[in-house]
């Protein structure tokens, strides 16, 4: 009996505690190691260029590592190496168009991003003329999106709000669904729908601001709601009860206690959904228009809005004369310009849901 | 204030299914009534009725009659948020809100419910129940930390604090030390011992010891089977109840030869 191995120690590793275990960093050592021969394999092979060699170097530090942890660390260990090896690739996939893009917009768009760019508008601005800049279309960006958000907000919130606390009714299970419909809608066709709304009563070619508005607040409705349902789904249960067993109403329990604990959140859905409207190009183009001069007032008359600037500006392609480059430097500080104003709003948001946050600590 | 409660021919509802059936029972005011019994028994469905908190579940209703110094709690003009005003409720896992300081959860009762007080008043309600849920002396130097600071046992008395601080005529607490160690249960115990002083007390529990330590009365509830409805098989002061039971089924539970 001694001298047979139970089969099942054998499948579990034995009795051992301990394992061979490579010293630390020669996962590091190992991929830099396989990068550099696999360039210096495609050196001689006369075919040498940065992205084929990282990547077949990666592929070679994936082998290699397999087989040095399988003979010195064991099997378990082997795979957990290349599970990691393929999570940190996949993490590097993800991240690499994000740095290049805005690597990309901030190389190209620097060049024309100053103050000058930020206070004047495009009147009066034509050819090649080194002069133009992008007020007038911030101001109307932050018009448009700000009353987007103030018509959408009200809704998704109060929709949220009857699918999650009154409950999953017929018609809350209707309501679900046409928000996923709802999801699902081409911002053109958004647009489309605004115009026709607004043409029903002001005639045929109505552009003003807050056509798009409504554009834009058809499209971030679905976006509040079903960020604000998941919000509120996460309030516990406990705290309504504690409420209610105060002798509170349920709506005091929902305005004071459920969306009070879940402001942070439904503040981070909110900035989400105006993060994914206001680069929003079609719809704006067809209800707002464009316009060369600053217009302040939503309900008269076309504005410009980022998005539409970055558009018009590249259409019209080279200048005749002048810096004949100046349409394509233009439209690229304006994605720069566009891209700032975003992260600014993510970072005010932040801000106010740590506000928010329920309190920790002693 | 600790006014008596009596529950006559009470069956209470899931949808169809018949959870509790025929409980006829009295509660005496300033007195602490343990109830008792297996899980599924319907202890903690009772002690929800008994506030009306169970209608928050969708489909849960009742047939019979609660009182309340002889006011039918389900009356058609009774409003069940008024009822929930006057009967208070401590739960089994501490809840204090995790948005609102120590300070703001002992009042939460008034503020939440809009009611406007001076400082002054408002700082006498937080030391008086404080007080009176015995945390006054640890919490006194923090009281604007958040609620969610406190350590279980400390976050279950500020949550009878709470309870206490829109001086409800009766307190009904579900297994409130069942989430606690043994230190902050006996915490709790003295402090039931002390406010049945002053309200009438109705406590769920499956600690038989501590039913048998902090109850004047004892109800025992339970069960025929599964799927059967909870029924009341024997109410009488404690000492009785534990010591010469009339039914073999109370006698059984505890002693611990079931349940």
């Amino acid at each position: 009996m001694t001298t047979m191995q139970d089969p099942l120690d054998v499948q579990l590793g034995g009795k051992k505690l301990s394992r061979g275990k490579l010293p630390r960093g020669t996962a590091i050592g190992l991929l830099v190691l396989s990068v550099v021969v696999m360039g210096g394999i495609l050196q001689m092979a006369g075919s040498f260029g940065i992205v084929l060699t990282v990547f077949l170097g990666v592929v070679l530090y994936a082998v290699a590592i397999m087989v040095l942890a399988g003979a010195v660390e064991g099997g378990r260990a082997a795979r957990d190496r290349l599970a990691t090896t393929f999570m940190y690739s996949a993490f590097a996939l993800a991240v690499i168009p994000l740095i290049s893009l805005l690597w990309t917009v901030i190389d190209y768009g620097l060049d024309r991003f100053n103050g000058y760019f930020l206070s004047y508008t495009m009147r009066g601005v034509f050819g090649g003329m080194d002069a133009g800049g992008v007020y007038h279309a911030i101001v109307g960006t932050l018009e448009i999106t700000l009353f987007a958000t103030l018509i959408s907000v009200p809704i998704g919130l109060l929709t949220a709000i009857y699918l999650v606390e009154y409950g999953p009714t017929r018609l809350g299970r209707g309501i679900t669904f046409f928000v996923d419909v709802m999801t699902g809608i081409p911002s053109i066709v958004a647009g489309l729908f605004a115009y026709a709304l607004f043409a029903l009563f002001l005639g045929p070619g109505v552009r003003m601001g807050v056509v798009g508005s409504v554009a834009l607040a058809v499209l971030m409705i679905p976006i509040v709601v079903r960020a604000s349902e998941e919000m509120l789904k996460l309030v516990p249960n406990e705290l309504r009860e504690a409420a209610y067993a105060l002798g509170v109403p349920k709506w005091l329990t929902i305005v004071k206690v459920v969306l009070r604990t879940a402001a942070a959140g439904i503040v981070t859905g909110v900035m989400l959904a105006v993060a994914r409207v206001i680069g929003e190009t079609a719809p704006l183009l067809i209800t707002v228009g464009v316009v060369d001069s600053v217009n302040y007032d939503l309900f008269d008359g076309r504005m410009m809005t980022l998005p539409v600037y970055v558009f018009r500006q590249y259409s019209q392609g080279l200048a005749p004369n002048g810096i004949t480059t100046i349409n394509y430097d233009r439209a690229w500080a304006a994605a720069l310009t566009l891209i700032i104003i975003v992260m600014l709003l993510n970072l005010i948001a932040r801000l106010v849901s740590r506000l928010f946050a329920p309190k920790t600590g002693r | 204030m600790a006014k008596r409660l009596d529950i006559s021919d009470l069956n209470i509802y899931y949808g169809d299914f018949l959870a509790v059936e025929g409980v006829s029972m009295a509660i005496e005011p300033r007195a602490v009534t343990a109830l008792i019994g297996p899980s599924g028994c319907g202890k903690s469905t009772v002690i929800r009725s008994l506030n009306r908190m169970h209608e928050v579940i969708p489909g849960a209703r009742i047939a019979g009659k609660i009182a309340l110094d002889g006011e039918d709690l389900y009356g058609n003009s009774v409003d069940p948020v008024q009822v929930r005003r006057n009967i208070g409720m401590v739960f089994q896992r501490p809840n204090p809100f995790p948005t609102m300081s120590i300070h703001a959860n002992v009042i939460a009762g008034m503020r939440l419910n809009n009611r406007r007080m001076s400082k002054k008043t408002a700082d006498e309600v937080v030391e008086r129940s404080l007080r009176g849920a015995n945390l006054w002396n640890e919490v006194k130097d923090r009281l604007g930390k958040p609620g969610s600071s406190l350590s279980g046992g400390q976050q279950q008395r500020l949550c009878i604090a709470r309870a206490i601080a829109v001086q409800p005529d009766v307190l009904l607490m579900d297994e409130p030390c069942s989430a606690l160690d043994p230190i902050s249960t006996l915490a709790i115990e003295d402090l039931i011992g002390e406010l049945k002083k002053d309200y009438t007390i109705v406590i769920v529990t499956h600690n038989m010891q501590q039913a048998a330590r902090v109850s004047d009365q004892t109800a025992f509830f339970n069960l025929a089977g599964v799927g059967q409805p909870g029924k009341l098989i024997e109410m009488d002061a404690t000492e009785k109840i534990f010591s010469n039971p009339t039914q073999k089924a109370t006698e059984d539970y505890i002693s611990g030869r079931f349940g």
